[in-house]
């Protein structure tokens, strides 16, 4: 009866957080990685706070915790602010921005976390061109995103690609099961139209190096906490071990 | 250090206390796995009010500030990032040892006499947990703080006539807002936590008083040595609280897994909803508590039929309340002679298997959208959740069951 128990309990094992959508393509997240890091925080600080801001964050502590010095950093990466221990905010006003895409581009402070990585890489390499939207731009990921392709000159541009698919559909009709057909434009693949200054291999390293450091920007504490838990954990295998022995001791006389 | 004591004693009964608390008060000796989960539910509720406190001195309990100071919390404070997942994973782990703890009460019969009232004190605490944990949640102000206080606070607008002014009174506001924020802080950092510890206080008293159960469910008052110790019975101190040490640590260690290694638990201990600020414009794709309400969840959605001139909402609010009521009718539905599980027949043992099968799979359908064969599922869960009580009188009367020893195994 136990084991049924036990066993039962170990059955809720937590299953796959379901993501609706576009497919998202996996990134490798390695935040030991620290040149990949500087180099999504270069292309952070100079292209996405632009416009958006992360404004939980410390200028001097990310240069502190990626290995770049406060002189660094201050030569390089303050374009928004003026101390080294300011927040990050972004340099254009939220006024200005709401008037020139109709929405306040959101703080991607936390983006990683409430996104995860897969999206954030997939959603950078899949902007395609469309004349119809404001922007010039879509995407699939974000399909209608107010953003235009930022870095359209590094990629270059895109065009999708459709794919007429069929569905065939079980319908009452006349009190009769009639199949029916329908012809529906899915996505199937992108089409390089205009190459940028990147190959699409330099590119897709590129914005996993901008991954990397938005998961880093969204949880710092990752650098620390793996490093301690293990520490914590050896410890208290440690005292296990003791306390299990004095248990023993001072069971042996119960029978 | 002997006159001290002395003199301590002399004006308040310390030794009498730590003697009919720990060193004099007698134990089953056979507790097994299943004994751990008391003490370790205490560990956490000490856990969560210490690191509640230290969030306290830098959270901002405001609509504007909320958020932020939770990430100024994970970043800017020395070791916040430790202070807060210790904090949001206490209260996972807080419903999971309260949960095996219960289920604990259940296998061997502790809610039976005398311990009727120790079950009731130990209900009450479970739902002054569930408040705790619901207003908690709304703290981070995440989007899916609000919302999901947004939904639960409006099943009170379904109480006939009086609902909309009680959920008005509630949120002090028409929608969840500023003035909500601030006294779901107000209950969660002091109104329930001081009721939490005054009941443990009181569970423990009334623990203490009728003595535990133990996995054969019999009663080891009954048989008492020549110096009027129970023949079964070992000090508390030492023997648990060095066993106890054991499994606290065993418990720390999974603890500090799920902390150190995975704090999010894949969205169950986190949810990814919540890393979104609080936005009054944009629901969540689906709106989905923690994992610990979700069979309650669940239940609350099953029924979509008005009947009896009520409406499906209202029914589903009732029952969602009645399925925590039927457990604190636990004491009186059950019939059975014997009380441990292990002396009980096919019948109670069938049924508590369904129960817990039921429980769980309203849990996982909590977290999915309720359509479709979901719905079904989960109405049939339902059905067996309530079953499982209804019936108890009867199949716990008519179960075989097998004659107690006369000593605990």
């Amino acid at each position: 009866m136990k084991k049924i128990l036990i066993a039962m309990l170990m059955a809720v094992a937590p299953a796959a957080f379901a993501s609706g959508g576009a497919k998202l393509d996996p990134v490798m997240i390695d935040l030991g990685d620290q040149a990949s890091l500087q180099n999504g925080a270069r292309i952070f600080v100079n292209y996405c706070l632009s416009c958006h801001s992360a404004s939980y964050m410390r200028y001097n502590r990310m240069g502190h915790d990626l290995g770049i010095s406060d002189e660094l950093v201050k030569e390089n990466l303050l374009f928004a602010a003026d101390k080294v221990g300011d927040l990050m905010k972004a340099v254009m006003p939220k006024e200005d921005a709401r008037d020139w895409f109709g929405t306040a581009p959101p703080d991607l402070s936390v983006t990683a976390r409430s996104r995860g990585a897969d999206w954030i890489y997939t959603y950078m390499r899949s902007f395609y061109r469309e004349d119809k939207s404001p922007s010039g731009w879509n995407n699939t990921v974000f399909p209608h995103v107010a953003m235009p392709h930022v870095l359209y000159e590094w990629q270059g541009h895109q065009r999708a690609v459709l794919r007429t698919e069929k569905e065939t559909h079980r319908v009452e009709e006349d009190g009769k099961s009639v199949e029916k057909t329908v012809e529906r434009q899915v996505f199937d693949r992108f089409e390089l139209e205009n190459p940028g200054s990147m190959s699409p291999q330099d590119y897709d390293k590129a914005m996993r190096d901008l991954t990397n450091f938005m998961v880093y920007l969204g949880e710092p504490a990752r650098l620390q906490r793996f490093t301690v838990g293990i520490y914590v954990l050896i410890f208290l295998a440690v005292f296990l071990v003791v306390a299990y022995l004095l248990k023993k001791e001072y069971w042996k006389d119960v029978h | 250090m002997q006159k001290l004591l002395t003199w301590v004693d002399e004006r308040f009964p310390l030794i009498k206390v730590w003697d009919e608390h720990l060193a004099k008060y007698y134990a089953p000796k056979n507790f097994n796995f299943w004994y751990y989960f008391g003490s370790l539910a205490l560990l956490v509720l000490v856990m969560q009010i210490v690191t509640g406190i230290f969030l306290t001195m830098h959270y901002k309990p405001d609509t504007q500030l909320a958020f932020a100071s939770v990430e100024y919390i994970m970043r800017d404070v020395d070791w916040g990032w430790l202070i807060r997942y210790m904090h949001s994973t206490g209260s996972s782990m807080f419903f999971i040892v309260v949960y095996l703890h219960m289920l604990r009460a259940m296998l061997y019969g502790s809610y039976r006499g005398p311990r009727e009232l120790l079950w009731l004190i130990g209900m009450v605490i479970f739902v002054a947990l569930m408040a705790e944990a619901f207003m908690g949640y709304l703290l981070p102000w995440g989007n899916m703080s609000y919302w999901g206080a947004q939904v639960i606070i409006s099943l009170f607008d379904a109480i006939p006539g009086i609902g909309p002014v009680l959920a008005e009174w509630i949120r002090g506001d028409f929608v969840v807002s500023d003035a909500t924020l601030n006294r779901f802080f107000a209950f969660h950092v002091i109104a329930i936590p001081l009721v939490l510890v005054i009941l443990v206080f009181v569970h423990l008293v009334a623990l203490h008083k009728v003595g535990s159960n133990n996995p054969d469910g019999i009663e080891i008052k009954k048989k008492k040595g020549a110096d009027g110790i129970p023949l079964d019975g070992i000090p508390f101190h030492p023997y648990y609280t060095v066993k106890d040490i054991v499994g606290v640590t065993v418990f720390l260690m999974v603890f500090a897994a799920i902390m150190f290694f995975a704090p999010e638990l894949g969205g169950w201990f986190l949810e990814h909803d919540n890393f979104v600020p609080a936005n009054i414009l944009q629901t969540p794709p689906e709106i989905v508590p923690l994992w610990y309400f979700t069979p309650y969840y669940s239940i609350l959605r099953a029924n979509v039929w008005n009947f009896l001139w009520v409406d499906a909402k209202i029914w589903g609010v009732l029952f969602m309340a009645l399925s925590l009521v039927v457990f604190f009718l636990l004491p009186w539905l059950d019939r059975s002679p014997v009380k441990s599980i292990r002396y009980r027949g096919w019948m109670y043992k069938t049924a508590l298997a369904i129960f817990i099968v039921a429980f769980l799979i309203l849990g996982w359908l909590g977290t999915q959208p309720a359509a479709g064969l979901n719905l079904i599922v989960a109405q049939i869960c339902t059905l067996l959740y309530f079953a499982f009580f209804a019936l108890m009188p009867i199949y716990t009367k008519y179960d075989k069951t097998k004659p107690e020893p006369e000593r605990v195994s």
